[in-house]
């Protein structure tokens, strides 16, 4: 009889466009609702000031507060009812679970979400993917994988437009997926209206990681109680140098059709110094997040998506590294082999882009917009003195 | 294992909650080695100081988290009001002006503050935020403890004082002696000692034993082991050992640890009535934060002690959401068929109310003008009809906070023995309070009478060891 219920009630949702409430959701419901009464965390960040404004918590509210909850661990370690009391209240752990489960949902095309799963196995595959692609392609061309010293002209091997097109369509692709995702997030929560005061203040929470600091500028947790601003640091090591690596490349892409000036470029031209510290960047900040998310407290965040957090971060650090090692030994016969492997680290790291934990800082930053758009609004409950 | 007759450290703390806390760092910052004892394991460890949110505080002028000023008198005023003048003065105002000198040295420690939390408006000016609360506070004062090299060992609850002439010899945990040279009591009450809250309330009329029937608040930890121990060695005592802090909670609370969650806020915005359905007191006599404490007892004086908070859908959206949802329906006859009450007293309790109102304005914000008349017992303010589907029930419970019961001291924190005041033994927090405090309580005056006296008798301790006696920066 149950099971007839859930189907009718499965179909009733389907015809709707409405689903039920997933076990992970239901868990976020109880546990914000035990907040709601409580309130002492809400210093840390802006997950409790917008759990205040709510006496209720429906589907798009818990996905809502889990993409703006930063996984800092603060009001864990902080809660008087986490476990092992009875009320077992894990706030990063229940929303890092929602979390995951909104990264499929928002997938787009929606078949696709499902790659957000075992995405350890997604990353491994478009790596492998990739890698082939790329050295069959060095094999076609050069007849080997080594080849006579071609000065750092990696044109000479895939040509600049060949590459253009090729990493050009599927970055576009990620933008186009990414952004059919994020209007199904906005669409759920209309905050109001954006205004440029409100647009400033999420563009300075993400660009700052505002809540990485704790609420008191100390940082957030990793495997204790004790604050670290580590964690909030390597992640600007991450997304600066991603932007570097990112500026070289356009840069480059505007010296070759403006200027009419052709790679290879000297050591001490902006794409390549631009390219050099971004590299550095993206060395230092994806080892940090990995030495941090070994040693991470295991009640933070949802363990199933440890190797969707580690499949990015690998991607990240390879990137770098392979980057950086291609252009040291630009000059030598490797030179077609270590393009072959870089391109290859970044086509499956652009493949990945919609479907791997990059997204997590596009669902994040809507959410605070969301956020900074909705704290400009009055307060529809009045409380009175407590 | 070392002579038995060498302390293996200068200064013994017992407890693990902030005023234990306070009284570690201080020994330990003026040089004196010290180990602290914890009963509860480390994931429960910190007591009742886990629960808390905020520090009551005297200041001249605005400072950071704090509005306006809250000036030495006023304070003093408003601990006198609550206690009905059950208070040692000049323990009072030397907690009082503790208070307004704390926060820096908290600072250090790793306490951060934050302004009050949404809901508790009234609190800007007098109490200061703990950010996180009072866990957050707990950790932060355990991590500098360890960096400071303070020996901790958790479950290891103390059963046993040696103490000759007034004088602290050693400590007994399970079948180990710890001597130490100096010891500052800091453990709590009795009230998660169920047969001794038993005792304490005794039976009622009606047969009942009320104390089986309440929930703590807080931690399972204080059964009040040292309390009795020190009653056996002598010491001098204060405070009535039947009373305790009683608030009104959630009937479906857990026994223990509750802690903020399980309070009810919305009693003045409808009706209480007991288990035979009737009402049995004035539910807006004043705002629910100066009467929550006077309810506990009230439930407690009812059969079964227990009530039912009956609001309607108007005063949704005007409390604190309560934790667990409230029992709802779209008749009176209804809700008293899901509570188990007589039906047609409920409907009949509900009615007489209603014809009673004499609404003015309504305001949950101010002392409306919202009233009964010819109704007893009368609602005098926010005395709307109950008329609104669907109707919503809450159960309430007598939830102890702590216990009155404590240690008589003089300004150094020293227990005493017959009007004598020991050499190296001193108390801080709950053990203690009742000098302060003896009846009633103010929101953050816990926290404010354990820091202060937990600072004191740790300073104390480690001057009774150490020969030039260290001075101590803001002590």
């Amino acid at each position: 009889m149950q099971a007839l219920e859930k189907l009718v009630g499965e179909a009733r949702s389907l015809a709707t466009g409405e689903l039920s409430p997933s076990a992970n959701e239901a868990e976020v419901g109880r546990i914000m609702s035990i907040c709601n009464a409580c309130r002492y965390c809400e210093g840390f960040c802006a997950v409790f000031p917008a759990m205040t404004r709510r006496l209720e918590f429906g589907q798009a509210d818990i996905h809502y507060l889990a993409n703006l909850c930063h996984n800092c661990g603060a009001c864990l370690h902080a809660c008087q009812y986490a476990p092992p009391h009875e009320f077992a209240v894990n706030v990063p752990q229940a929303m890092a679970k929602v979390r995951g489960e909104t990264y499929s949902s928002y997938a787009w095309p929606r078949a696709l979400g499902r790659l957000y799963k075992n995405n350890g196995l997604t990353v491994a595959l478009a790596l492998a993917f990739s890698f082939a692609l790329f050295l069959l392609l060095t094999v076609q061309v050069t007849g080997g994988l080594l080849h006579e010293p071609l000065a750092g002209n990696f044109f000479a091997i895939f040509p600049h437009n060949t590459l253009a097109l090729m990493f050009g369509a599927v970055f576009g692709y990620a933008i186009l997926a990414l952004s059919l995702g994020v209007r199904r997030f906005w669409g759920e929560v209309s905050p109001g209206e954006i205004s440029g005061e409100a647009s400033a203040e999420a563009a300075g929470n993400v660009l700052r990681l505002k809540y990485l600091d704790g609420g008191h500028g100390q940082g957030c947790n990793n495997e204790d109680d004790a604050y670290t601003l580590l964690r909030r640091r390597f992640h600007h090591f991450t997304f600066y140098g991603f932007m570097l690596c990112f500026a070289a490349t356009s840069v480059a892409t505007l010296y070759h059709y403006l200027l009419d000036l052709h790679a290879p470029y000297a050591l001490n031209s902006l794409p390549v110094m631009l390219g050099i510290a971004g590299g550095i960047g993206l060395l230092i900040g994806p080892t940090g997040l990995l030495w941090l998310n070994l040693k991470r407290h295991p009640l933070h965040g949802d363990a199933a998506q440890k190797p969707m957090d580690r499949g990015f971060i690998a991607l990240l650090l390879l990137t770098s590294l392979t980057g950086l090692l291609l252009l040291a030994l630009r000059d030598t016969s490797a030179m077609g082999l270590l393009l072959a492997i870089h391109l290859g680290v970044v086509m499956a790291l652009f493949l990945t882009l919609p479907y791997g934990k990059f997204a997590h800082g596009i669902f994040r930053s809507a959410a605070l917009l969301k956020w900074s758009i909705e704290k400009r609004q009055p307060n529809g409950l009045q409380l009175g003195a407590e | 294992m070392s002579n038995i007759n060498s302390p293996a450290v200068d200064v013994l703390i017992i407890g693990g909650g902030n005023a234990a806390l306070c009284a570690a760092l201080m020994a330990r910052e003026a040089g004196a080695t010290v180990l602290l004892l914890e009963a509860a394991p480390r994931e429960y460890r910190g007591g009742n100081s886990s629960h808390t949110r905020n520090l009551r505080c005297m200041h001249d002028a605005p400072q950071d988290v704090l509005t306006e000023a809250y000036p030495e008198e006023e304070f003093w005023q408003d601990l006198y009001k609550v206690t009905g003048g059950n208070t040692n003065e000049q323990l009072a105002r030397l907690a009082i002006r503790g208070s307004s000198q704390c926060r820096d040295w908290m600072r250090k420690h790793g306490v951060h503050f934050q302004p009050s939390l949404s809901g508790t408006l009234q609190l800007s000016r007098t109490n200061a935020f703990f950010m996180g609360g009072g866990k957050a506070l707990v950790n932060a004062y355990y991590r500098s403890a360890e960096a400071l090299g303070v020996q901790i060992r958790y479950e290891s609850p103390v059963d046993r004082m040696e103490i000759v002439d007034g004088q602290f010899q050693a400590a007994w945990v399970g079948g180990q002696r710890i001597a130490a040279k100096a010891c500052v009591m800091a453990a709590g009450g009795f009230e998660s000692n169920r047969k001794w809250l038993r005792e304490a309330w005794g039976q009622n009329a009606d047969g009942e034993w009320p104390a089986d029937n309440f929930a703590i608040r807080g931690t399972r930890f204080n059964q009040g082991v040292l309390l009795k121990a020190m009653m056996n060695a002598g010491a001098d005592f204060i405070g009535d050992p039947s009373q305790s802090h009683c608030v009104a909670v959630d009937a479906r609370a857990p026994l223990y640890d509750g802690g903020i969650c399980t309070r009810i806020d919305c009693v003045s915005l409808g009706i209480v009535v007991n288990k035979f359905a009737r009402r049995f007191y004035d539910e807006g006599e004043d705002f629910w934060p100066k009467r929550y404490a006077i309810w506990g007892r009230l439930v407690a004086q009812q059969p079964s002690q227990v009530g039912y908070s009956i609001i309607d859908a108007k005063a949704v959206g005007r409390f604190m959401p309560p934790v667990f949802p409230g029992t709802q329906a779209d008749t009176l006859e209804d809700l008293a068929r899901q509570l188990g009450l007589d039906a047609a007293t409920f409907v009949q309790t509900v009615s007489d109310y209603n014809a009673a109102c004499r609404v003015g304005t309504f305001d949950h914000t101010v002392l409306d003008d919202c009233h009964t008349e010819g109704l007893l017992p009368a609602k005098t303010h926010w005395a709307l009809p109950i008329d609104k589907a669907p109707f919503y029930a809450y159960p309430l419970k007598p939830g102890i906070t702590f216990t009155y019961l404590g240690l008589k001291i003089n300004e150094e924190a020293a227990v005493h023995f017959a009007g004598k005041p020991s050499r190296n033994l001193f108390v801080a927090g709950e053990m203690m309070a009742g000098n302060v405090l003896g009846k009633g309580y103010t929101a953050g005056v816990g926290m404010t009478i354990g820091t202060v006296f937990g600072r004191i008798a740790g300073t104390q301790a480690a001057k009774a060891v150490l020969e030039k006696g260290v001075e101590h920066a803001g002590a």
